[in-house]
């Protein structure tokens, strides 16, 4: 399936499904490049100027540089002369690496669509750019935890379920005990009980694990509508375990003093940097370590890792209760770093985001974290969008994450190709 | 060794209907009834006064003033009602056998007495009169009462449950009396209530029970139930309001067709998604779901409004395209009860009596086996998430044209979830979905009223769906719980094969 390359010649010689696919994009640019120009550029007056404000809402420690102003209806012509120029030079020749070229016309567009809709406004990109770290941590941790069980094949897709339990588990300990780490560690050790039942059923009761994962979420979802039914309903009992503290935000000394960076990377709360060192670790662990390949093998052959002396099953449980912990972190975002409460049904199918940030980043934590940022942003966009157009029918902003998930998902971007023994138990004989 | 065993206990006791289906239904029946046992538990330990009787500080208060030996209020109410502002001296009342034992709170209490004599305990209590039982609770009062609050609890919650999901057979009786003698029906009608209110609440569980199950049949998992719930409510009322001067007899075939149609076009997106790029549909279902409810929400805001109404409804569906109700009020039993049992017969029909069927549950069993015999799995998926969306359609179609008679958010309290545990304890069979879904049913309508009058919330009812869920799907919990020996068949509930084809 995979273009040839001749040794003489620079020449590929494609597949008619890659000349399809070739075409396919080369059109969706050009219709981007085409939207841009009838939707917003002429949409636009000459005189309208638009500001993307540089610098955060909050004090930062950076110097404050100038907002960015420029002519809306000039720029926005420049986009989609760009977008149209792209479409063309795909059409004629091709990218190489489609995928990319495809991310970029789509940031010509958002660019086109928020110079359009801050016309003669301001409108914080710093800020927004920040808001979109701080809400792909949870996807980003949803997908790591993906990652790290599917690596070990074992599907688990309770991670919404899992991260439900731990916010409310972690808003509960923090609030009474007042400390937010006790409650963090308590979020990552429900997560890590969650796992290991999960783990139980898949991997002792070879229970399919499309099924187990779906009960735990059911289960999560029940327990804490209970809870909060039973007991949140008496403001007394809300006041004493559903009211904790937020992690506040925490600017890094010198690197927070970065203009533009600074301010989105460096200056927020604990959990986002917790969500770096988490990729860090699974990524060194993963590939460079031992344990990490043993998890592979386990994951592509878990038959031929067995005849080595790995042991499938510690591997898979060890793998799903870290997944669950994971997940736990991430779900301890929600309560205790975002509102201070628990809410029912607060995590809103981030789990399952978060699930299909894995499958297209490849399974990969650096590629998981890209496709969280992508979701995040999509959020965070949303959000900015209901501010600045007033009328717009929000609900089909707030619909965007899963209709993009889906596109994801039908390897629009790309075919995803999962760990081979994935969701297949291991039977030892 | 244990299959020639098994097989010549199997010839001896016959292999027919009966045996069968007995052993089919065992474990899921016992799933049942331990998931019952574990919400039990759940509600025993959660109870205030358990959970007060637990706490460290022992003391109890009740009702204020004086207290006539025959009217005795119980700790439960009291507390209900009274709750801080009760003082030292004041009576409490514990039911004893026949009898009533009064207590009076003295005050705080750390110390492991049992007893305090009337001296003493006047002079912790001045007001305490001659002839008044003044005891502390104690420390080893206390397993007693607590165990005796749980199982108030338990059993005030299971009571409540059965009077809301069956009804009170005293009232029945009565009611069927009074009918007999005077002719007139009302006061029976307004005693079977709630077993018809059970039925209503079956009639969407039926639809979306058969619909995930035909699905499990071929292999798919659809989660997206609630979705196509959703839409294919949205279309047939749509159609329901919009469509003038339409003869009921084609009103509304029309409606509960648009139902599904909506429906099944919900379903087969993903399933197309599958069969052409083999995304997995549990993702893809579930996606679905999130955007029908936004969709819902938009619609219902905007183009689908009730002009003048100030809520997200929508215009009332007109009369000839409502489900009749079968009795007078105030049962609500409607006509979509023929509909929902001539559902389940088309699918038992199509899954074992046809082609389509035969192919759709090899697909199910072995894609490989299917692919090389010369079906097309890509097309039997499609049919699949097709038909199946169009039966949750139907679901929606049903709970507006029969009930409620226009489109509200949020008309839909879960039944999409709910009907996987469902499809899940009817082992995906038609006849088993009928029975499981009439359960769920019975359990919900069950669970408002243990809501309103042992305030238990309906979450329960959640949980004990997903524990039911984990047994049918690890059946040896169950069996090494009751000791009970495997068939000898591999009950392995393998449904999904990873994410991509």
């Amino acid at each position: 399936m995979s273009a040839v390359t001749t040794a003489t010649s620079q020449k590929l010689v494609l597949t008619s499904a890659e000349k399809r696919r070739r075409f396919l994009f080369g059109v969706i640019f050009l219709l981007i490049g085409a939207l841009i120009f009838w939707l917003f550029a002429l949409e636009s007056h000459p005189g309208q100027y638009t500001t993307f404000g540089m610098n955060p809402g909050f004090t930062s420690e950076a110097p404050e540089i100038p907002d960015l102003t420029f002519p809306t209806q000039p720029v926005l012509y420049v986009l989609a002369f760009l977008s149209l120029f792209m479409g063309g030079w795909q059409l004629a020749r091709g990218f190489k690496s489609i995928g990319v070229m495809f991310g970029i016309v789509f940031g010509l567009f958002v660019l086109a669509f928020l110079a359009w809709a801050a016309r003669d406004s301001a409108f914080n990109l710093v800020g927004m750019l920040q808001s979109t770290l701080v809400r792909s941590t949870p996807i980003a941790l949803g997908a790591f935890s993906g990652v790290i069980a599917e690596r070990a094949a074992v599907i688990n897709i309770a991670i919404e379920g899992m991260m439900l339990a731990a916010a409310l588990v972690s808003v509960v300990v923090a609030s009474v005990t007042g400390v937010l780490w006790l409650g963090l560690i308590a979020g990552v050790i429900t997560g890590g009980i969650l796992g290991l039942l999960h783990g139980v059923m898949a991997i002792q009761f070879k229970v399919d694990q499309i099924i187990s994962g779906t009960a735990i979420n059911i289960l999560a979802t029940g327990i804490t509508g209970f809870v909060v039914k039973r007991f949140f309903i008496d403001p007394n009992i809300n006041d004493k375990f559903n009211h904790s503290q937020i992690f506040p935000p925490v600017h890094i000394p010198l690197l927070s003093a970065i203009p533009v960076i600074g301010p989105i990377v460096f200056s927020v709360n604990v959990l986002p940097y917790l969500m770096f060192l988490v990729l860090i670790a699974l990524h060194i662990t993963l590939f460079y370590t031992r344990w990490g390949l043993r998890t592979i093998a386990v994951g592509e052959h878990p038959k031929a890792a067995d005849t080595l002396g790995v042991n499938v099953f510690k591997i898979r449980y060890i793998n799903i209760t870290l997944s669950g912990m994971i997940a736990g972190l991430g779900g301890a975002y929600f309560t205790i770093g975002r509102v201070g409460q628990f809410d029912e049904a607060m995590t809103a199918g981030r789990g399952f985001i978060g699930l299909a940030a894995m499958i297209f980043g490849k399974w990969t934590p650096i590629g998981s974290l890209g496709a969280s940022l992508l979701f995040g942003f999509a959020d965070s966009f949303q959000q900015k969008i209901q501010i600045l157009i007033p009328g717009f029918p929000s609900e089909f902003l707030l619909m965007a994450p899963y209709i993009i998930t889906m596109i994801v998902l039908a390897g629009v971007v790309g075919r995803a190709i999962a760990p081979a023994a994935d969701g297949i138990p291991y039977e030892k004989d | 060794m244990a299959d020639v065993k098994n097989n010549a206990k199997k010839e001896k006791n016959g292999n027919g209907f009966w045996r069968r289906a007995w052993r089919a239904m065992l474990i899921p029946i016992l799933a049942v009834v331990v998931g019952l046992l574990l919400g039990g538990v759940m509600i025993a330990i959660s109870d205030p006064v358990v959970l007060r009787g637990l706490s460290p500080s022992p003391w109890l208060v009740v009702s204020s003033g004086e207290v006539d030996p025959a009217i005795a209020i119980d700790l439960q109410t009291a507390l209900k009602f009274h709750g801080n502002e009760l003082q030292v001296g004041d009576y409490l009342a514990f039911k004893r056998g026949t009898g009533y034992v009064f207590r009076q709170v003295v005050e705080e209490v750390t110390d492991r007495d049992t007893q305090i004599d009337f001296a003493r305990a006047k002079d912790r209590a001045p007001n305490l009169e001659a002839g008044n039982v003044a005891i502390v609770l104690s420390f080893s009062d206390r397993p007693l009462f607590v165990f005796e609050a749980a199982g108030r609890a338990v059993w005030q919650a299971y009571r409540a449950l059965f009077i809301g999901s069956i009804g009170d057979p005293q009232r029945i009786a009565a009611g069927w009396q009074t009918a007999t003698s005077t002719g007139d029906w009302l006061a029976f009608r307004e005693a079977m209530r709630p077993i018809t209110e059970s039925l209503v609440t079956s009639i969407p569980y039926i639809f979306a029970g058969l619909a995930v199950a035909l699905g499990f049949q071929a292999g798919l998992f659809n989660i997206g139930a609630e979705g196509q719930i959703a839409i294919g409510a949205a279309l047939s009322t749509y159609l329901g309001y919009s469509l003038t001067g339409l003869p009921a007899v084609l009103h509304l075939p029309i409606a509960l067709l648009g139902g599904m149609i909506g429906g099944a076009f919900w379903g087969i997106i993903p399933g197309y998604l599958k069969a052409k790029t083999g995304a997995h549909e549990v993702i893809n279902t579930i996606m679905m779901n999130y955007v029908a409810f936004r969709f819902m929400s938009w619609l219902l805001r905007g183009p689908m409004q009730r002009p003048g109404a100030g809520k997200p409804v929508s215009p009332f569906v007109l009369e000839s395209a409502y489900l009749p109700t079968l009795f007078g009020s105030p049962l609500r039993i409607h006509a979509g009860v023929f509909v929902a049992i001539l559902a389940v017969i088309f699918v038992w029909w199509l899954l074992y009596k046809t082609t389509i069927g035969f192919e759709l549950r090899t697909v199910g069993t072995n894609p490989n086996a299917a692919k090389y015999s010369g079906m097309s799995v890509a097309r039997n998926i499609v049919i699949a998430m097709g038909i199946s969306g169009a039966l949750a359609g139907l679901a929606g179609a049903n709970e507006v044209l029969g009930l409620n008679h226009f489109l509200a958010e949020g008309f839909s309290p879960g039944y999409g979830f709910d009907s996987i545990a469902l499809a899940l304890l009817g082992k995906s069979h038609p006849l088993g979905v009928l029975l499981a879904a009439l359960l769920f049913g019975t359990l919900r309508s069950g669970a408002t009223s243990m809501q309103s009058l042992a305030q238990v919330p309906i979450d329960i009812i959640t949980t004990i769906q997903a524990l039911v869920i984990v047994f049918i799907a690890a059946p040896e919990i169950i069996r090494w719980l009751f000791r009970i020996k495997a068939a000898g068949e591999e009950e392995k509930t393998v449904i999904t094969r990873g994410w991509g084809s």
